[in-house]
């Protein structure tokens, strides 16, 4: 069972008690806690959703409206900003790095407390202290150089360095790895353990079972916004953490239909996808996979699993940097624009619909028709009539709830938002939806309509490929689940034996033998 | 307005509502009624301020808006291309390219009205084209794009003309100037129709804001221009060919700019290479005081003519009240600002 934090050790350098934060009306964490060691590496661990993010945020003094208390060395602190959360000696390493590209190493690591005398600047001595910190960390490299001339493993050891040199007692790394090549590892891994060695508590986030056992002295798992239980690894072995992190009632069944399944709509034979910002590595390495007609094939996976990129590769939004066969109704097709893919009757429902989904300063019709305008134009002439019309014909039985089809798209709620996204992919009469969260940020009301309506459309024949990082929603939508772990597939699951357990476990890695 | 099948949300709808009542704070902050206003205040001024009763007389609204039209035409072009999320600097210079090149055409090659007309569109769209091929495919920023396409034009313009203004006074085989017949075409675009009460050029202009509207509401191309200002990626991932309809949209404006030039020309009865500096500013002026975004996305040519009536009348009421130039510019320079000041309140 799990148990409470003790209170004979040592005092911790960071204790979180009771941490409580609502978004609106959703709670997203609940009476959290969590505390870090003096040479500790503490590894939070948690599903997509878990409130791992928002707990760091917390400590980070970006989120600042939250109930419970945090402690640092036993004296209550309650950071407002981020900066004062770097006083008390907390940093974070964020996936995304926050350091500026074209300024100097040594400007980064000073960034905003540059040593200056008489509001000039102290060049000589900013470069001296920079080499000082990043030496320590094992980094020979020139201190004058814009930092965005090196490598990600680098960029991060710089951030450490920066983190150090502000006297940094905790240091929390998300997802450090998920850019990093296996020696970058290895070194990264080094670093930890001498930071360790000198005092330093790590918080770890990971979603990577085999970090997991080998760096971690202790592991918290979180689970829909509360805390599980704390244990050092020896008492956690990977089925009992899973179960852990997994272990929740299926609160709510969706009665999925039974899929009549048609023939093999699309079929991938060992298809890579290598997107620009992966700068040449694959994101998605040789997944093979098939979806019939009438079927919603499920693609589990945590962060970094490669689902969206592989959404987006076959959809030809990366151009042509693919590699394999995709056939779709038996027919070899590469798309190398997103209006191919179209024309062939693919849609891509974005996980992000106001980055990449939805043109928010357009009329609902204008984007319910955006994707099929060219059908609905012929000679290039609108007919604003007909877009009317077939905007009304998809968005009716989504029981979309808007004043007017004139109203912009921005000014809908989410769930509604989405409901257009999804009227702009159906009234082009697809044969195949790629479908990237379709439920995320949405109520539950709304949540339930799109379930209904996907069930509607595998039953005229449309076949699904669905993520989703909801381990219920995969489950119940789901007639089977492919599970993808940093771009490979890990396993292949029937409706029946498809456990959050078993998904989980082949999402953090273990390859499972059919 | 509201249609059948959409469920009704009661008290709650978010946008402007249907039946929209004067004062009614929603109706008022719609940019269509504020353009509106603004060119009503500014006619007001004007029939409070009419300099004895100058701004009563139907010459001073045809010269007003024969004044306003070269820059109009301009902010037609410029509309398309600030709806899709760009700025294009380069019209003036175009303007002044395609003056010179009509004027050389006319006065000194003596060819027809038949044939300067279509080389003249053609070298502005060209031009305008290029800047469009090296903004949407090479992904060269629109400002530095068109900045560079500014530059070229006006060397080009300068190397056209040698130099000099195409005037009508032509260098003959003997060493000495002969003054030349205007040619038919600029005198027909130089003249007033409708009994004395219209300016051809102001024609010209009223049909390129016809054809820009259909362009912008009615076109496939228009639609999407609007989606790669609202949202570029969510545009491209929809199938909107990106790169074809941004480079089309700085062509049309390398077009409507060849235009201006051709009336330019027509007007002054010269091709003046130093023409046209700075029009490009007025003409953005006019597009964003009608309340088009320049952040792309949002707008429309009915706002750029009210815009374009705004600013025409402005400088007209100002001029005929003897407001000398120097306290004009400024006067422009605060109220632009203030206009697009209140647009923004409006959009929070």
């Amino acid at each position: 069972m799990p148990r409470p934090p003790s209170a004979s050790t040592p005092l911790p350098l960071v204790r979180m008690q009771g941490i409580t934060k609502r978004f609106g009306r959703v709670t997203v964490l609940e009476g959290v806690q969590f505390e870090v060691q003096s040479g500790e590496v503490h590894v939070l661990a948690g599903e997509n959703g878990a409130g791992k993010s928002t707990l760091i945020k917390i400590l980070a003094g970006v989120h600042t409206d939250f109930e419970g208390r945090i402690e640092i060395a036993g004296r209550p602190v309650r950071p407002r900003t981020p900066l004062e959360a770097n006083a008390l000696g907390i940093a974070v390493i964020h996936q995304e790095l926050s350091l500026i590209g074209p300024m100097s190493v040594a400007d980064n690591i000073f960034l905003g407390r540059t040593p200056t005398r008489g509001g000039l600047v102290r060049d000589g001595d900013q470069r001296e202290q920079a080499r000082h910190w990043t030496s320590q960390l094992g980094l020979e490299l020139d201190v004058r150089r814009p930092v965005e001339q090196f490598p990600v493993a680098v960029q991060q050891l710089v951030e450490v360095a920066k983190a150090l040199s502000r006297k940094a007692r905790v240091l929390v790394m998300d997802e450090p790895t998920s850019a990093l090549n296996a020696p970058e590892v290895a070194k990264l891994f080094a670093l930890i353990e001498s930071l360790r060695q000198r005092g330093c508590g790590i918080v770890y986030i990971t979603h990577k079972m085999e970090e997991i056992q080998r760096i971690a002295d202790r592991i918290t798992v979180l689970r829909d916004g509360r805390w599980v239980g704390s244990a050092p690894p020896a008492e956690l072995p990977a089925a009992k953490l899973i179960q852990w992190m997994a272990g929740r009632e299926m609160s709510e069944q969706f009665p999925r239909r039974a899929a009549r399944l048609g023939q093999a709509r699309l079929s991938l034979e060992q298809f890579s996808v290598f997107p620009p910002a992966f700068s040449g590595r694959a994101a998605v390495e040789k997944v093979s996979l098939t979806v019939h007609a009438g079927e919603i094939l499920g693609i589990g996976g945590l962060q970094g699993s490669g689902a969206s990129e592989l959404f987006w590769g076959l959809f030809g939004a990366y151009g042509r940097a693919v590699r394999g066969t995709a056939r779709l109704d038996g027919q070899a097709v590469r798309f190398s624009c997103p209006g191919q893919a179209i024309q062939s009757g693919v849609g891509l429902l974005t996980n992000d619909r106001k980055a990449s989904g939805l043109v928010l300063s357009l009329s609902i019709i204008a984007n319910a028709t955006l994707a099929g305008l060219r059908a609905l134009s012929p000679l290039g002439w609108r007919r604003p009539a007909r877009e009317r019309e077939a905007a009304v014909r998809v968005t009716a039985p989504m029981r979309l709830r808007a004043a007017s089809l004139d109203l912009e798209a921005g000014a809908l709620s989410g769930g509604n938002q989405q409901k257009v996204a999804l009227a702009k992919w159906l009234e082009t009469r697809p044969r195949l939806l790629l479908l990237d969260e379709p439920t995320r940020g949405i109520d539950v009301g709304a949540k339930r309509e799109i379930y209904q309506l996907m069930d509607q459309w595998t039953a005229q024949g449309i076949a699904i490929l669905l993520i989703t990082s909801e381990m219920p929603e995969l489950l119940t939508l789901s007639d089977r689940i492919v599970v993808l772990h940093r771009g490979r597939v890990t396993a292949e699951l029937a409706r029946s034996e498809a456990t959050p357990e078993a998904v989980l476990a082949a999402a953090m890695g273990q390859i499972q033998r059919q | 307005m509201t249609t059948t099948q959409t469920e009704l949300e009661p008290g709650a709808s978010p946008g402007p509502r249907p039946t929209a009542t004067w004062l009614n704070p929603e109706f008022l902050a719609s940019p269509a009624v504020r353009a509106f206003i603004a060119l009503v205040l500014v006619l007001l001024v004007g029939i409070l301020c009419n300099a004895d009763g100058a701004f009563f007389k139907p010459g001073t609204h045809r010269d007003a808006l024969r004044q306003a039209s070269v820059y109009g035409i301009l902010a037609c072009g410029l509309t398309l291309v600030i709806i899709s999320g760009g700025i294009d600097l380069a019209v003036g210079s175009l303007l002044a390219l395609v003056a010179v090149c009509s004027a050389r055409m006319a006065i000194h090659w003596g060819w027809p009205g038949w044939l300067v007309v279509p080389a003249s569109l053609a070298v502005g769209l060209l031009g305008g084209g290029l800047a469009g091929v090296v903004t949407a495919r090479l992904r060269v920023q629109p400002f530095i794009a068109t900045l560079s396409m500014m530059v070229l034009a006006r060397g080009m313009a300068k190397y056209v003309s040698g130099g000099m203004k195409v005037s009508t006074a032509v260098l003959g085989a003997d060493g000495a100037y002969h003054s030349v017949p205007v040619p038919a075409l600029f005198r027909s675009i130089d003249t007033r129709i409708l009994g004395d009460n219209v300016s051809v050029v102001t024609l010209i202009f009223l049909v390129c804001v016809g054809a820009a509207w259909l362009a912008l509401a009615r076109h496939r191309w228009g639609r999407y221009l609007y989606a790669i200002g609202g949202n570029e990626e969510a545009a491209r991932l929809s199938g909107v060919p990106v790169v074809l309809a941004k480079t089309c949209a700085y062509a049309a404006s390398g077009l409507f700019a060849a235009v201006a030039g051709i009336c330019q020309a027509a007007q002054e009865q010269q091709g003046d290479p130093e023409a046209g500096a700075g029009y490009e500013l007025i003409a953005i002026a006019m597009v964003v005081i009608g309340g088009t975004s320049l952040m792309g996305g949002r707008g429309g040519m009915g706002l750029t003519l009210l815009g374009v009536l705004t600013i025409g009348y402005l400088d007209k009421i100002l001029s005929i009240n003897a407001v000398p130039e120097a306290a004009r510019l400024m006067l422009t320079g605060v109220i632009i600002v203030a206009a697009v000041l209140t647009q923004r309140r409006a959009r929070s």
